[in-house]
């Protein structure tokens, strides 16, 4: 099982072959569309991350000693960015979950392309992501 | 016809590049960009002139106190009122409805009501909700047409011996409709019924006399017509704002202070407590000094070309929807197109250097009324080019085929 600092630093290592922002955004929009649509079910207001854009919703399933992440969104490079989340921590522990240092964002030379609302939505998927482990962990 | 290179040479900010390209800034509806004579007033206010208003006997407080009455003179001309007192500074347009949706709290019973429309913004929906809240009054919809237009027959049944207040919109900032204010006014005065109009689109798009109008009362804000954040402008009629109830305690408002009692200044300073945004006030002089010397018919009138070419244009992109297409309408286009999400078009548009906004434009009635989560608007000035246009359309057809 690769942890959740190598799958970052491969990520960081792909995100460096591409040469320009457009090379950057039509691998988020590729990751976007690829992404494992979630549950019909799971798309509830429970679920939602209410952003001023565009609405995301998260899943959290706690299978043998791992936490499986699903989600959507209605935008697709928003989705772009959930699937880099769910690439670096679904399928973890909810401890290596809850201790991870994700660095990766920043690394990829993603944030300052950015908006402000959009930095603050993405840090409100990873607060939920891991307050999913946390409660998964006690 | 404008020269519209020599009006650009007049906004500094236009000649930035963003992200390797020519700005393209088609975000006027939040707010426009400002011209060298703002930014050097302004600027040239602290460094030179800074000093408190009205209760200074120094040569400074004078000279602040001169000038920041001096704009209050030129809006008053501006807006065509008849007298300077009726001019109220505030923080925008948001606060210069709060002051008015406050004050008729305690004017308004239970049983009373208020009628809006389905297009306003936010800032036109909640201090009125407040308001109802507190007073027991109720809210009345205006609907909206299919082409974003106001259901004028809908308004006429609405309107009643009930109705004490209708509050509108000028122009919808999220479909650009330009609403009759002119009838709407005429009918809501024939059952006694005040109004209010909401002008922060319009104030430097079109032509303006209150007046004329016979509004009761008009808002808007600076920063919306080339002048700084941070100032709007409240017009009420005399007897009304005489008559309305204080909106903040402070400083500057009070003609008497004892623990006894306590008595208001007069007009226009009872709506102004505690220190005003001076520097802004005194720039924004020169935001309609820029309007008058350019001529709102001439803007009103170049805006309008712009507004067709762009239009046109966009229609040409296979599956684009306009949100908003009514007659009278100013130069804002909301739209959508099939399958992708508002926010995808901004975000690449914005690496294109085309700045426009996406979302729900805090009109969200609107949204659920088309039934969308957003739409992507681009809203034009007076720099605007029909150039700009044609890099903006590039632009879209890219962001389509990368997002396709």
């Amino acid at each position: 099982m690769r942890t959740i600092k190598k799958i970052q630093e491969e990520l960081i290592q792909d995100f460096e072959m591409f040469e320009n922002w457009m090379q950057k955004y039509e691998y988020l929009i590729d990751l976007g569309k690829e992404l494992t649509p979630i549950n019909q079910q799971h798309k509830t207001e429970e679920n939602l991350i209410k952003g001023c854009q565009s609405k995301v919703w998260l899943n959290a399933e706690y299978t043998n000693g791992k936490i499986i992440f699903s989600a959507d969104s209605e935008a697709i490079m928003t989705k772009g960015i959930v699937a880099l989340l769910i690439n670096v921590l679904s399928n973890q522990t909810p401890k290596d979950i809850a201790n991870a240092k994700l660095d990766f964002i920043d690394k990829l030379g993603l944030k300052e392309q950015l908006s402000v609302t959009r930095a603050n939505g993405l840090a409100s998927m990873i607060k939920k992501m891991k307050l999913y482990a946390i409660a998964f962990n006690n | 016809m404008l020269d519209i290179k020599k009006i650009r040479k007049q906004f500094p900010i236009l000649s930035q590049m963003i992200n390797d390209r020519k700005l393209v800034y088609f975000d006027n509806g939040a707010t426009t960009q400002k011209t060298q004579s703002v930014i050097n007033t302004e600027s040239n206010y602290y460094q030179m002139e800074n000093s408190n208003v009205h209760r200074g006997v120094h040569f400074l407080s004078r000279l602040a106190t001169d000038k920041f009455e001096e704009t209050r003179n030129a809006v008053q001309n501006f807006i065509g009122a008849q007298e300077a007192l009726e001019v109220i500074f505030t923080r925008g347009a948001t606060e210069s409805i709060n002051i008015i949706a406050n004050g008729y709290r305690s004017l308004l019973k239970k049983g009373d009501e208020i009628i809006l429309s389905e297009l306003e913004h936010h800032s036109n929906i909640v201090p009125w909700q407040m308001c109802c809240k507190y007073s027991g009054a109720n809210l009345k919809i205006i609907p909206l047409l299919e082409d974003g237009s106001l259901d004028i027959a809908g308004f006429e049944s609405l309107i009643s011996e009930k109705t004490k207040l209708v509050s509108i919109s000028h122009i919808s900032n999220t479909l650009g409709t330009i609403n009759p204010v002119k009838d709407i006014i005429k009918k809501a005065h024939e059952v006694g019924a005040k109004v209010m109009v909401d002008g922060a689109q319009a104030a430097s798009h079109i032509s303006l006399n209150v007046q004329e109008l016979g509004v009761d009362f008009y808002c808007f804000s600076a920063h919306k017509m080339f002048g700084p954040t941070g100032v709007g402008i409240l017009y009420g009629k005399k007897n009304l704002l005489n008559k309305l109830p204080v909106y903040q305690g402070g400083g500057e408002m009070i003609k008497d202070v004892s623990f006894k009692k306590t008595t208001y200044a007069d007009l226009p300073h009872k709506f102004e407590a505690g220190t005003p945004n001076i520097a802004g006030i005194i720039a924004f002089k020169k935001a309609v000094d820029f309007i008058t010397d350019v001529g709102i018919s001439n803007i009103a009138k170049y805006e309008q070309t712009l507004l067709e070419y762009a239009t046109e244009e966009l229609l040409k992109i296979n599956g684009l929807k306009i949100y908003g297409t009514a007659k009278n309408k100013s130069a804002i286009i909301s739209f959508n197109i099939d399958g992708l999400h508002p926010y995808d078009i901004g975000m690449i548009l914005d690496k294109f250097g085309v700045a426009i906004r996406t979302g729900h434009h805090c009109t969200q009635p609107i949204m659920e009324k088309f039934n969308i989560p957003g739409t992507a608007r681009v809203s034009l000035a007076l720099y605007n080019t029909k150039e700009e246009i044609d890099i903006c359309i590039e632009a879209i057809k890219k962001a389509k085929i990368m997002l396709s």
